[in-house]
């Protein structure tokens, strides 16, 4: 594949320059050139949501996003809400309430959250599967994750 | 300072205890370590021409330019490999069993679609792949076996032309006298169930990283595997390597339910092309192939009848099980592992005393079956409750009722049933009572009477069933196969810093096993719960396991580990009378601390580790001598293993114009003797369930008659969201403790084993005024609309 484009990408605070063959998707991006690999891929279809950042606020799947889409773009991973020894509240409230078993769908299921925590009220159970629904975990049988982002939410509103 | 000498303060009771886990700030902050994270100087990566035949000859395979394709390596077939690697075979004892040989790479034929027929080594994954695509296999088709049934007929095409038959395996059961039960019965039922195939789904793709050292000879791989003890000393065979030369580690793994304990060609073809070029080499499985080549569950037919009096006693079982296993007999649990325990489990948590089965593993050109969360089980419950609830509405009986007639009694354990399993004593009766209670079962009869007024479909099921867990040495996981199933070793060890470590060879895939563990170890060893290391899934660490399957990793672990702990705090005691200068039975241990008991005569663990091991003069030579050092190694034999019990119960409503069956409510009442930690319990459960959700209602993988997969991505094979998943509640009954160390009995498998025969027993029940009986699964809208459109025009 010839002909690589240069590309800015702003990824959780951080401007990153570089060359890139036009059909390298994000997440591939941001896991073997920037190794955030935070970022997990699932399915490489869109379906499981594992790998989901946001893109300008916006969360998508970087399955399914090149990373030349992500020019000039600013990316948030799941690097962005906190680190092992200074979590971040909602990675907290996941810990509290067990949201999380083998991890893997874990980083999307944080992203797509703070995604739904900050646009929407989600003032019932049902809104909060709803917008859960995109993004698949094979461990939980969602219950917990539920409960860790009707806690966020709590503490969302208190704020 | 106050003195600890209050044992219950100073040893907190860890287990039993909701603790945080260790593994969750790793996990949710993007610092996990899976094995797609790991990258080494000069990896290449590997991508896999896979066949997109079912059965035929490979007649020609032309690797055109590939070779000039700019980073690409090397190419390599199914004899190239083998010149590197042996093919192996699952072998067992067990009669009536024919062993199929699987070759790392496909030799001169292909079996099933999705199985890796060339390998190509390239300096990227997007390079790898570029290289597929010019690469030309030529087949010659053969007769496609799909249909197990037919394939089990004399004159059906054979897959393995060196066997007698496409049944891998066979086994009868009788006990009593059941023919004539059957014609003296009062009331029998019966009918042909099948339980279609289903697939893992782990989130995390299977991966492998391979790396052959040339200097040392020796091959360390990475892999998401659940089994690491098991792999390693199969490469260790393979490759002729002996042990302490290859090293088998799982690192992170996302999710397993089974569908990693097997050793997978991929692990083979990774270690042969590494050791050949002496680079590591990096596999990755795209989510298409992990759905093709995964080992797949389930896939049986069941032909079942149930005799039963007037009051519903159960005087007799019969069942005839065609177990569609695939194209090989899968490593190491063989094609057994499946529909064996599916007649090994049929007669459940019941006083059955006439039982006659037969079981039939047949061979077809599909993907492998192994085992996949509840094995055998999620059918056989699936079957027997079924036949109960058919038996019940005959003689007009309630569900609950009929169970609690048939249910073996506290008073009858240890109970050997009619397949000649022995169930310890659990508590089958009040898990049942419990889960009435507690979900309000007459209220919930009068909701769905006046539902049912209103013309609604709405029904109410149960599920009730027992497992073994934590199987010792006294049968095997899969019958007559060679491999030790049944100890588990940990070694507790305190370092020459103070520091405590503990070394287990099973794995964890996310059952939090790092914290239970240390909670375990931690309340054993008389430290802090923050002070124990824990080290899992490394064969470098024990010198046996075979790895995390068969709800065996509490009993195992939590048994090896109290063992060891156990070992390593007599040690500290005999030292510290010595150095505290008291009896041994004055002291006390506890929080990191040791003391002698009403004195403030007292040190830190640590402090002791440095007297024994680097101030030479505080221990004499003698003790010294005798004890060793702070360490202790202990190997675990459950030998029976232990029953699990539990009885779901849910409310459906199916509706009326999408035909999609809706869970309105869930609970589990299970009894898992002592709980290590409640709240991961409960995640097991919940965990469990949504999988049962999705084998009941959603999940099949379906072959065409070619034998192409046509459930082959994540929008084709449907798993369950959070929508289709409804809060549950989990009851956990502590009653009467088993004789396993600790108490413990296993649960990961549980809500798997329990749902797919509660929610067809609902909707059945929501179903029963238009006379549906679920014998399929799963019960997707088309199947119900179906099925009541067949019931309307009878």
């Amino acid at each position: 594949m010839k002909g690589k484009i240069e590309i800015r990408v702003t990824v959780n605070g951080e401007e990153h320059h570089a060359s890139v063959e036009p059909r390298l998707l994000l997440a591939d991006f941001i896991r073997e050139n920037l190794d955030l690999t935070g970022t997990h891929v699932g399915c490489e279809h869109g379906i499981c949501g594992a790998c989901t950042v946001l893109m300008n606020g916006d969360s998508v799947r970087a399955c399914l996003t090149l990373a030349v889409q992500a020019d000039g773009a600013e990316v948030e991973t799941v690097e962005s809400l906190g680190d092992s020894e200074n979590l971040g509240s909602l990675q907290r409230a996941f810990r509290e309430h067990h949201a999380l078993q083998c991890g893997f769908c874990t980083p999307g299921m944080l992203m797509t959250a703070t995604d739904m925590l900050r646009k929407y009220p989600l003032e019932t159970e049902d809104e909060i599967r709803v917008g859960l629904s995109g993004n698949i975990c094979r461990c939980t049988g969602y219950q917990h994750i539920v409960d860790a982002i009707s806690a966020a939410r709590d503490e969302r509103n208190k704020k | 300072m106050s003195l600890p000498n209050d044992v219950e303060l100073t040893r907190p009771q860890y287990v039993g205890a909701t603790v945080t886990r260790r593994e969750d700030p790793r996990l949710l902050s993007g610092e996990g370590n899976y094995v797609a994270d790991i990258k080494r100087h000069g990896m290449l990566h590997i991508a896999f021409r896979r066949s997109d035949q079912a059965h035929a000859l490979i007649h020609k395979i032309d690797i055109g330019e590939v070779l000039s394709l700019p980073g690409v390596i090397g190419v390599y077939t199914g004899k190239d490999i083998a010149e590197i690697a042996k093919p192996y075979k699952a072998t067992s004892r067990m009669k009536n069993y024919q062993a199929t040989y699987i070759p790392p790479l496909a030799i001169d034929k292909v079996r099933y679609v999705g199985e890796a027929v060339v390998a190509v080594v390239a300096e990227s994954r997007y390079i790898a792949e570029d290289a597929l695509g010019l690469i030309e296999v030529e087949y010659r088709p053969l007769p496609v076996l799909v249909d197990p049934e037919k394939a089990l007929e004399p004159e059906a095409p054979k897959l393995h032309e060196q066997l007698g038959s496409n049944v891998l395996a066979e086994r009868e059961f009788a006990r009593g006298e059941v023919a004539e039960v059957f014609v003296n019965a009062p009331v029998t039922v019966g009918g042909r169930f099948h339980f279609t195939r289903t697939t893992p789904v782990t989130l995390e793709t299977r991966a492998a990283v391979a790396e052959y050292d040339k200097g040392a000879k020796s091959l360390t791989l990475h892999s998401t595997t659940q089994i690491p003890g098991i792999v390693r000393d199969k490469l260790s065979e393979i490759f002729d390597l002996p042990g302490p030369r290859v090293r088998v580690i799982a690192p992170d793994v996302g999710g397993g339910f089974g569908g990693k304990t097997s050793l997978y060609s991929e692990e083979i073809v990774a270690s042969a092309i590494s050791r050949a070029l002496g680079k590591p080499i990096k596999w990755v499985s795209d989510r298409m192939e992990d759905l093709m080549t995964t080992g797949h569950a389930f896939d049986e037919v069941v032909y079942a009848d149930i005799a039963v009096t007037k009051d519903g006693e159960i005087v007799g079982l019969k069942a005839d099980v065609i177990g569609d296993v695939g194209a090989y007999s899968i490593y190491p649990w063989t094609a057994t592992i499946e529909p064996v325990q599916v007649v090994s489990f049929m007669p459940g948590p019941y006083r059955i005393e006439n039982y006659a089965a037969r079981v039939r593993a047949v061979a077809t050109n599909k993907t492998l079956t192994g085992a996949y969360r509840g094995v055998g089980r999620p059918i056989s419950v699936f079957v027997m409750d079924r036949l109960l609830d058919m038996a019940a509405r005959k003689i007009g009986m309630d569900p609950a009722e009929i169970r609690r007639r048939n249910l073996v009694n506290d008073d009858e354990f240890p109970y050997k049933a009619a397949s000649g399993l022995v169930w310890d004593k659990s508590a089958f009766q009040s898990c049942l009572r419990e889960a009435r209670d507690k979900i309000g079962y007459e209220e919930l009869r009068r909701e769905q009477n006046l539902a049912r007024a209103e013309g609604r479909w709405v029904g109410v099921g149960i599920a009730s069933y027992a497992e073994l867990t934590g199987v010792g040495s006294r049968i095997a996981v899969a019958p007559g196969m060679p491999i030790n199933t049944g100890t588990e070793t940990c070694n507790v060890a305190i370092d020459s810093t103070g520091a405590v470590t503990a070394s287990f060879g099973i794995a964890s895939q996310g059952q939090g096993m790092e914290t239970t563990l240390a909670q375990v170890v931690a309340q054993e060893l008389g430290v802090k719960l923050e002070d124990v290391e824990i080290i899992l899934g490394d064969t470098a660490a024990v010198s046996h396991s075979t790895g995390t399957y068969a709800s065996r990793g509490a009993v195992f672990g939590g048994g090896a580990g109290t063992l060891a702990a156990q070992a390593v705090r007599e040690k500290i005691i005999r030292v510290a009378g010595h150095l505290l200068e008291a009896a041994e039975e004055d002291i006390e241990v506890g929080d990191g601390n040791v003391w002698v008991k009403g004195t403030d005569s007292k040190m830190t663990i640590r402090d002791l580790a440095r007297a024994l091991y680097s101030n030479m003069g505080s221990v004499p030579k003698e003790m010294r001598d005798e004890i060793d050092n702070l360490e202790a190694t202990k190997v675990y034999d459950p030998f029976f293993g232990t029953t699990t019990a539990a009885t779901h119960m849910c409310l459906v409503e199916v509706d009326p114009e999408t035909y999609n069956a809706k869970i309105k409510k869930y609970i589990v009442v299970e009894d898992c003797g002592k709980v290590i930690n409640p709240m991961i319990a409960n995640g097991q459960a919940h965990g469990g369930v949504a999988q049962g959700i999705g084998v009941a209602l959603m999940e099949e993988v379906i072959h065409d008659d070619t034998g192409q997969v046509l459930t082959a991505s994540l929008v084709d094979y449907v798993v369950p969201s959070a929508v289709e998943v409804p809060s549950m509640d989990v009851m956990h009954v502590e009653a009467e403790l088993p004789g396993t160390i600790g108490g413990f009995r296993g649960l990961g498998e549980g809500g798997t084993i329990g749902a797919p025969a509660c929610i067809a027993n609902a909707i059945s029940d929501a179903l029963s005024p238009l006379g549906v009986e679920i014998m399929e699964l799963p019960a997707t809208p088309e199947r119900l609309f179906r099925l009541i459109e067949a019931a309307k025009s009878l």
